[in-house]
């Protein structure tokens, strides 16, 4: 099959997927709905309690969902192309461990600013990861040509573990309530309060989505390694500058909206490969639109499974996540 | 003949303060030549190579494509003209061979044009010409050797470029397979007029398919010509510090080296 034909088929696939868990998702919960009492249009909004559970409740936490897990699994892909690992996560170059920072710094100083309606919490994660981000670069753009896939591999390792000593030591000497506040951030959360939260982080991973558009193809000749890319007729240095600001942004954004939830950005990628190749053109995108529905459909299980009890969305991406990571590790070796 | 490629007294090292690789060196491929890069380990023969195909820019001196500053082109400008098959091709996912073959085709392609029908007849044609129509939807990675290299070389063909850089084509591969791709190389040559450059450690190979060649040590080229003058027990000698008998083999008509003793450094 051309790939055309399959870009049209397994996007086309996808898209009607993933839209259908997001219009279908809202309406489970503790409280039934039905979509044709949300759109009925004869009764008004103040009496329509299916719609206001829809639009007010339940539609921002899905679209919240479907934002983080679309970009947390875009920017596996890019990632696990540029480090030619496919084992990397958004998560392997420090992103998150410097937005887990900026967030528990934001907690335990108590210091509560806000912008745009942006609460202080959202905004220092922003700010940790973008910090981070920074100082891999730095160390792995420190030699003259391109940058050195195993110095990002190794100073994204290696900062991540010296934030998480930072954060046990800031978690150490804060009283208990600000740091089980802290603990219950970096278990990931979707109960995002309205749509703010979402519109504010959309700009930056539209932003990051639209470096990821112009890069399919050029991520399949960096998997193939960086002389043969270049013999190719790619610009490597230029294309991974790219590739790791616009994954590094994403991330960013993503875990300032719905803290580091793990596991999103290497099991969909994996899932995705497994079914459709490795072409890039296909798995991007795809990925995107998977991670999407992944996600939502893990909030569904963290807010249903154990209800009226809420289960951490981060814990229930990382029960189904971590037992398949373990299986595909096997499997490679 | 015309000059395809120049190297104008080039020099290269890989980070300040390092030793040059490459030591002024100047060289010049004509149009249609089949030119062999003979070196020990550390030679620069490999550094050399990336000079030419322009992923690597020299220290000093400078590249010339067709009289063109090859550093003027951008990299999709060089890439539709010089092709480059390197020493070894490890993937990081699961690619088909035909996928491999067709990404020689980015050079070619808009950053948002998908391959139409005639990248897919390129790549075809390019796969039929190297032996390996049959494996377009095997996956690169259970392929052996001399299908990997086999594939490699389909899509540096598929880039529809003048010139292919090939680093160590057979090191790898067993005998059956350098036959092979040495009788590939050949009639790519001859039948397509592809001008190429080829290192190698396999004097035998490049005494069977170059008409030139080029002899390198520490950086320099300390010798270069027709090979029938250039592959002298003298030059092999001061090469690779070793003793060689060198003969005309009445079968094949090509010369045979065959290594006799190591002499002292």
């Amino acid at each position: 099959m051309s790939i055309r034909r399959r870009l049209i088929v397994v996007l086309g696939a996808c898209t009607v997927f993933t839209l259908a868990v997001m219009v279908w998702a809202p309406t489970v919960g503790s409280t039934a709905i039905s979509l044709s009492r949300v759109f009925d249009r004869s009764v008004g909004w103040d009496s329509n309690v299916d719609a206001q559970i829809f639009f007010v409740a339940r539609l921002p936490r899905v679209l919240a969902g479907a934002l983080v897990g679309a970009t947390l699994a875009a920017a596996g892909v890019v990632l696990q192309a540029l480090l030619r690992n496919p084992l990397a996560s958004p998560f392997t170059l420090g992103v998150s461990a410097g937005a887990a920072l900026g967030a528990m710094l934001a907690v335990t100083t108590r210091l509560e600013f806000g912008l745009l309606g942006i609460t202080s919490i959202p905004l220092a994660s922003f700010a940790g990861s973008l910090a981070a981000t920074a100082i891999v670069y730095a160390l792995a753009a420190s030699q003259r040509r391109g940058l050195s896939t195993n110095v990002l591999l190794l100073a994204g390792v290696t900062l991540n573990t010296f934030f998480s000593a930072l954060i046990l030591f800031v978690q150490y000497i804060a009283d208990f309530a600000e740091a089980l506040r802290a603990i219950r951030w970096m278990m990931g959360g979707l109960e995002v309060a309205g749509y703010t939260p979402i519109v504010a982080a959309l700009p930056f991973v539209l932003l990051a989505f639209g470096a990821f558009a112009v890069l399919p193809r050029t991520l399949n000749l960096l998997s193939v390694g960086a002389e043969a890319a270049s013999a190719r007729g790619v610009d490597v240095a230029a294309a991974q500058r790219l590739a790791f600001f616009s994954a590094s942004l994403a991330t960013g954004a993503a875990v300032s909206l719905g803290g580091p939830i793990g596991f999103i950005g290497i099991v969909v990628p994996h899932l995705v490969r497994l079914l459709v190749g490795a072409d890039h053109r296909i798995v991007l995108p795809a990925s995107a639109l998977f991670g999407a529905s992944f996600l939502v459909l893990c909030d569904l299980a963290a807010r249903t499974v154990m209800s009226p009890l809420e289960i951490p969305v981060g814990v229930v991406t990382a029960l189904i996540g971590g037992p398949f990571f373990l299986w595909l590790l096997v499997k490679r070796s | 003949m015309r000059v395809l490629l120049l190297a104008d007294n080039v020099s290269f090292r890989y980070a300040a303060g390092t030793p040059l690789v490459v030591d002024r060196v100047t060289i010049r491929l004509a149009e249609g030549a089949l030119t062999g890069v003979l070196g020990p380990n550390g030679s620069g023969k490999t550094t050399l190579l990336r000079l030419l195909s322009g992923s690597r820019r020299p220290t000093s001196g400078r590249v010339l494509l067709r009289d063109r500053p090859l550093d003027r082109l951008t990299r999709r400008e060089a890439a539709r003209q010089i092709a480059v098959v390197p020493q070894e091709t490890e993937l990081a996912f699961e690619y088909t061979a035909m996928e491999i073959v067709l990404m020689g085709r980015h050079p070619h392609l808009g950053v948002f044009t998908v391959e139409g029908a005639e990248d897919v007849r390129i790549a075809q044609e390019a796969m039929a010409a190297t032996g390996t129509g049959h494996l377009t939807e095997r996956p690169f990675h259970e392929l052996s050797g001399g299908e990997k290299q086999r594939v490699v070389i389909a899509g540096a063909l598929a880039q529809s470029a003048s010139l292919l850089l090939l680093d160590e084509p057979t090191a790898s591969l067993d005998l059956g397979y350098q036959l092979d791709i040495s009788s590939l190389l050949t009639r790519l040559n001859q039948d397509r007029g592809v001008t190429m450059a080829i290192s190698t450690h396999d004097l035998n190979l490049a005494a069977s398919i170059c008409r030139e060649l080029i002899l390198m040590r520490d950086g320099n080229v300390i010798a270069s010509g027709p090979t029938i003058d250039v592959l002298t027990p003298e030059h092999i000698r001061r090469l690779y510090d070793v003793d060689a008998d060198v003969q005309v083999h009445g079968h094949t008509g090509h010369m045979t080296v065959v290594p006799v003793r190591r002499t002292a450094k």
